[in-house]
């Protein structure tokens, strides 16, 4: 969505927000408080001051117009650097952060001359890219969506957070950092919709016949890696298999009729809450 | 009789002096051009002037590839994308580093001779990583562009800089990256800086002096020819329209030409324009960007262009390599052959650029078709729809190859592979980020990882895989292709006994027979390949380089 905001390049066009942009910083600002009582109750925001939502959405042209050729989108296009993380190697404070973007790196990183706004808006948007995507999402309460999570989602009778939970899904004890708050959303009402390719399960069948269901977690032209259903780990040569078929078809439930909206936002809640260690 | 008497002592002469040089072990133009009569070496980036990617070398087979040994492994300590491409001289390697390091080994051993470290400007300017694709070489003399867009002299027995000549402004957003091509007594070099506004040029520097002796700007002056097609903006134009868009107008030079001895043209590719997504401020076709120049070598004279993405709005730079191939389809036509960026393989008659063919070696959908003089008609896709090939292309720099024997083009190509394009305007400021918007990957989810590169593949099969795709020059057709899981930043080469050597992203090193696409021989190397293969002899042994992460090695069969 970020990809989609327009400025045509002079400074009073940019101080003036569209009428659509203006629309999400409103949801943003409604997003925002949600967000606000979720992490007053968990971990403390790793940076050292909050940034105006004007700031993350003019940071989000800056980033389309600078950044997104090598860094992506999704701000994982280089491999080892996740922007959507919030957090980074190389910058803990956002001082940091600004020198690392004006000096560049010897790892190929070209310095950025940004003025003060474009700097300010920029960090606010790495800062906040992953919860930028959240107009729509209404988050609920953290604790009680904990206690949906253990108990009557049974959440965790396929994923694991920390050390409680099965390992056959998906681990979720950082999606609160790798995932939007409305894909989490959209997640829990319509699975399918939301699947990593990479998660997409898979079945195989060797020469000798025995049958594995698990899911993916690498895959190459020669061979791939599995958990399987048991949570056992498989590395398999495709040339040694009868049968290997990938499904489209997330194997978790939609919770859309199971849980109220009410607690979903509570599910939300608690997802948002998980930033790993 | 006078005149044969002559003539017999020419050749005399002449042998004394090509002997007398050999012995020397001086690279003379005249080696550069017959490179293929010495396949033990590697003399130019792309192995000879036609940049075939090709080895005559047959010492390894498709019966024996199986029983490659790795012999020898050289660590670069410096961690990044490392795309060179060696040159190989009489038993010794000479390599790029990063940042702008060049190393001497000894091509059996892998030990080292010197390293020649040059540490390019602290305010260079460069986009996509600090790379460096390799060296050219003149009599004792390497050359080396840097990032910081100068041209450095190297003396090759003792890695001393006999002299630099700066090429452009690095403030200005310039840089040279790729291997500069030698020709007769001139090195040739292009600058990159694509992304930043530049006005690409290729020139050509005495290889004694550093002088420059030529310049031919890849973006017309006012006036002059092809300038007309830098239009002018519509009165009050709305959205934001450049007047002197030609100014920063990119068509960036990032990887070597080729050289036809004959005709003394030399080919080049030229990068996107810029700003490179957002069209509506630089209307017209943008000449010469994502096109091929044929220039004098001489003189730097335009004699022939061709563009392949006119107005180009998706980044598809046509930077590839050019390959020469003579006698096309059985005629008496010599011609260029070029799988495009922007997923098109092309002929084209290389004396006149006249269009001989075009047609698409992966998905196409950002144009419909090719009238007669190779202009294609462009359907672009509705906003927010997915754009085929995407931004990365269809093929991007990864070295081609071209097999006399199979008579076939090799391409690494990235298929099934998408982009939605989203332009924004955006003012030019020196040497800062210029692309007027940008893509983003067309995933099976949104949110879901794009391309990237690690030895977990996330994105998958969902945002698009890899291939090599052997090509039939003479009808554009497919005739077989090896399909990959991940997608490939590889070149390709090919030897003189029809094996064809490739990597991938996934950091298997393969070896497929190049007539059927079948797998020969495979090996794990641990990281992507960013760069291409080479081959080469020492004494009696056919080795087999390659870079995979941080790391060169080297195959022989065990003696």
């Amino acid at each position: 969505m970020p990809m989609r905001r327009r400025w045509d390049g002079t400074g009073a066009e940019r101080r003036s927000m569209p009428k659509a942009c203006a629309a999400v910083m409103r949801g943003m600002v409604f997003w925002t408080i949600g967000l606000t009582v979720a992490s007053a109750q968990g971990p403390v925001p790793p940076h050292d001051n909050p940034y105006a939502s004007a700031d993350i959405a003019y940071g989000a042209t800056v980033y389309a117009a600078k950044c997104v050729t090598c860094h992506g989108a999704q701000g994982d296009a280089i491999g080892g650097v996740n922007l959507r993380s919030g957090t980074f190697r190389n910058a803990v404070i956002d001082r940091d952060l600004e020198r690392f973007i004006r000096n560049g790196s010897t790892a190929g990183m070209p310095a950025f001359a940004l003025d003060a706004a474009d700097m300010a808006g920029i960090v606010a948007y790495l800062r906040n890219m992953n919860a930028f995507d959240a107009a729509t999402v209404k988050a609920g309460d953290e604790a009680r969506g904990r206690a949906i999570f253990l108990g009557k989602g049974a959440c965790t009778d396929c994923h694991r957070i920390d050390l409680d939970g099965s390992r056959v899904g998906p681990n979720l004890s950082d999606i609160g950092a790798v995932r939007s708050a409305g894909s989490l959303q959209r997640s829990l009402v319509d699975p399918t919709s939301q699947m990593m390719p990479i998660n997409r399960p898979v079945r195989v069948v060797t020469k000798d016949g025995a049958i594995i269901n698990g899911r993916r977690l690498n895959e190459d032209t020669y061979g791939l890696q599995i958990i399987d259903d048991h949570e056992r780990l498989h590395s398999l040569v495709k040339a040694d298999l009868r049968e290997f078929t990938i499904s489209k078809m997330s194997p978790m439930p939609s919770y859309k009729g199971k849980l109220s909206d009410d607690e979903i936002g509570d599910v939300l809640a608690y997802l948002l809450s998980l930033k790993g260690r | 009789m006078i005149a044969r008497r002559r003539s017999f002592a020419w050749w005399i002469v002449s042998l004394i002096g090509v002997l007398s040089l050999r012995v020397h072990g001086q690279v003379t133009s005249e080696r550069l051009a017959a490179a293929p009569s010495e396949p033990q070496n590697w003399l130019t980036y792309s192995g000879n002037y036609s940049s075939t990617r090709y080895s005559p070398l047959n010492q390894i087979t498709p019966a024996n590839v199986k029983n490659l040994k790795l012999q020898w492994v050289y660590q670069s300590p410096i961690a990044g994308n490392w795309q060179t491409t060696p040159l190989v001289v009489d038993g010794t390697m000479y390599i790029t580093q990063r940042l702008n390091d060049v190393v001497a080994l000894d091509a059996a051993t892998g030990r080292a001779f010197w390293i020649y470290r040059y540490t390019p400007a602290q305010d260079r300017v460069v986009c996509c990583g600090a790379n460096n694709r390799g060296l050219g070489i003149l009599g004792d003399t390497l050359f080396m562009g840097t990032l910081d867009a100068q041209l450095v002299a190297i003396d090759r027995k003792t890695g001393r800089a006999i002299w630099k000549t700066e090429v452009a402004s690095t403030k200005s957003g310039y840089s040279i990256t790729h291997a500069p091509l030698v020709v007769k007594n001139k090195v040739i070099v292009g600058v990159g800086g694509g992304e930043y506004g530049i006005r690409g040029f290729i020139a050509a520097y005495d290889a004694v002096t550093g002088r420059e002796a030529w310049r031919f700007y890849t973006i017309p002056a006012p006036g002059e020819p092809g300038s007309e097609t830098w239009e002018r903006c519509p009165a009050e134009a709305k959205p934001f329209c450049d007047p002197e868009a030609w100014k920063h107008g990119g068509g960036s030079i990032w990887m070597t030409g080729s050289y036809d001895p004959r005709l003394n043209l030399t080919y080049w590719g030229t990068g996107n324009v810029g700003p490179d997504y957002n069209g509506v401020q630089r209307p017209g076709d943008n000449l010469y960007t994502a096109s091929v120049v044929a220039l004098d070598a001489d003189t730097g004279t335009l004699k022939w262009h061709y563009q392949f993405t006119p107005h180009d709005v998706y980044d598809y730079d046509s930077v590839q390599v050019p390959v020469l191939v003579d006698n096309w389809a059985g005629s008496r036509v010599n011609v260029v052959t070029w799988a495009n960026r922007n997923g098109n393989f092309y002929v084209l008659d290389r004396e006149t650029g006249r269009f001989l063919l075009g047609k698409p070696f992966v998905k196409v959908n950002w144009m419909s078709e090719f009238d007669e003089r190779g202009r294609p008609k462009q359907t672009p896709q509705p906003e927010g729809q997915p754009t085929y090939p995407g931004n990365q292309g269809g093929t991007n720099w990864y070295s081609p190859s071209f097999s006399q024997r199979t008579g076939l083009f090799y391409v690494s190509a990235w298929e099934d592979y998408a982009s939605i394009y989203a332009p924004a305007s955006s003012q030019y400021k020196e040497g800062t980020n210029f692309v007027g918007g940008g893509p983003r990957n067309l995933t099976a989810v949104p949110g879901a990882p794009g391309l990237g590169r690690s030895p977990i593949n996330t994105w998958t099969e969902a945002a698009g895989h890899g291939a090599v795709i052997a090509v039939d020059p003479a009808t554009g057709r497919e005739k077989w292709k090896f399909t990959m899981t991940d997608v490939t930043d590889s070149g390709i080469l090919t030897t003189g006994s029809d094996l064809l050597f490739t990597g991938g992203r996934e950091g298997f090193f393969q070896a497929l027979d190049a007539r059927t696409g079948s797998l020969l021989w495979k090996t794990n190397l641990g990281a992507a390949i960013n760069s291409g293969p080479i081959s080469y002899r020492v004494g009696n042994r056919q080795y087999v380089s390659i870079v995979s992460g941080l790391s060169l090695f080297v195959f022989a069969l065990d003696e």
